[in-house]
């Protein structure tokens, strides 16, 4: 079996931090990354949506906003009563794991055509609708425990995350495949370079969170194994039985809901629930969640959706 | 010939990037006439390890904010960020005396 080159990526920027390399991107260079990350996989997103109907797309954004928005809930009282967390730290990390991960999902996508797997083109979109409604439900759940917080939702939709995805998903549908053309060679031909350069990154910054890792604890550590197995098999199940997804579309669904969020959820939640500890659930998402799905739950989703 | 100099304040504030906007809005509304911003990075030796803020990702990311004022206006923003962010945010408030050329413009 070939291993994928994004994942020895990341596995370098990993095993250099550890091994105390002063190799480090620019901050720029990260943000800079970023951006095109978002905005590639919202342009292609869009172009993909301009080929078809909207109506084969509003079972799936109606069942994708519901779960992003429901997944903080359910994981709420499991943070509370078995994690230990207090109630801030279990609405902030329940927050992170109800939003998404755009960079497991541009990896499990990948992953998928290389082996050539075909996925619904409309992933994307859910991949924008599901952003926001898991930080909603974290604020929500800190609030309805009275701790205090400033009003975040205007901060969540105008996120960078939400902006660059869903304002792509509409440029690339309203220019289409025609107008698209001029772009490819920069936000297709060299996306997966770039995803590269990103990953190696993520790496250095994963290596740089164990420590914080320590100090947050075994249960946190289990949970943040545990959950996606949990989540990203019942999105699988939800994809092929709910929404009669192709096996490619169900294993990215079931990717979405297994993945959580290190960008946008982590500034968001900073905000709205300045007492929770904010290591606890940027250091889970990336340092445990986001490891564990690149090198075995995608392949595993994968084997899952076909499967199923 | 010699040139005058006139006595102000600088304060400066260390916080977390997310408060950016908070802070800029603060200084202004408490009358200070401008500021200066950029991004830092910093760490502490605490008892349970070392803490490195290295800018990778949002909330990782540190600003240091000057403003240069009236004392009264640099004890008025001191408190209110000591206020409003020291019991949930990693926030540094530091006051200096300087002397300026022009106060017109502080």
């Amino acid at each position: 079996m070939m291993i994928d080159p994004l994942v020895l990526m990341f596995a370098l920027g990993v095993a250099a931090r550890l091994a105390r390399s002063d190799l480090r991107f620019p901050e720029p260079v990260y943000e800079a990354l970023s951006i095109y990350l978002l905005l590639a996989i919202g342009l292609k997103g869009g172009v993909e949506l301009s080929h078809q109907s909207l109506d084969q797309v509003a079972l799936p954004a109606a069942v994708a906003v519901f779960a992003g928005f429901a997944l903080p809930f359910v994981l709420f009282p499991i943070l509370r009563a078995a994690v230990g967390l207090s109630r801030a730290d279990a609405a902030s990390v329940a927050a992170h794991y109800g939003s998404v991960s755009v960079v497991t999902f541009a990896i499990a996508t990948a992953y998928l055509q290389q082996r050539g797997i075909p996925a619904e083109s409309f992933m994307p979109v859910l991949l924008a609708l599901m952003e926001a409604p898991g930080i909603i439900a974290g604020v929500m759940l800190a609030r309805s425990s009275g701790t205090a917080g400033t009003p975040v939702f205007r901060e969540v939709a105008a996120n960078k995350g939400i902006v660059l995805l869903a304002g792509g998903i509409m440029i690339g549908y309203i220019v289409g495949a025609e107008g698209y053309g001029s772009l490819k060679p920069v936000f297709s031909d060299l996306f997966r370079g770039l995803l590269a350069l990103y990953l190696l990154e993520l790496g250095l910054v994963v290596g740089g969170r164990f420590p914080d890792l320590r100090r947050a604890g075994t249960p946190l550590v289990v949970f943040a194994l545990v959950i996606p197995l949990v989540t990203g098999a019942v999105g699988v199940g939800l994809g092929t039985w709910v929404l009669d997804l192709s096996a490619g579309g169900a294993t990215l669904f079931g990717v979405l809901l297994a993945s959580a969020s290190y960008i946008a959820a982590p500034a968001a939640m900073r905000m709205a629930v300045p007492e929770a500890n904010p290591a606890l659930g940027i250091s889970a998402a990336l340092a445990v969640t986001f490891p564990f799905n690149v090198f075995i739950n995608v392949p595993l989703l994968t084997w899952l959706g076909g499967m199923l | 010939m010699s040139v005058s100099t006139h006595r102000r304040c600088q304060l400066t504030i260390i916080a977390e990037y997310v408060l950016e906007e908070k802070l800029i809005a603060l200084v202004g509304r408490l009358g200070a006439h401008g500021y200066t911003l950029h991004e830092v990075r910093g760490g502490s030796f605490a008892a349970d390890g070392e803490r490195r803020r290295e800018g990778a990702g949002e909330t990782d990311r540190t600003i240091e904010m000057k403003v240069i004022c009236e004392r009264a206006t640099a004890e008025s923003v001191a408190q209110q960020v000591l206020e409003q962010f020291s019991d949930n945010f990693s926030v540094r408030v530091l006051l200096a005396e300087v002397e300026v050329f022009r106060p017109g413009m502080y």
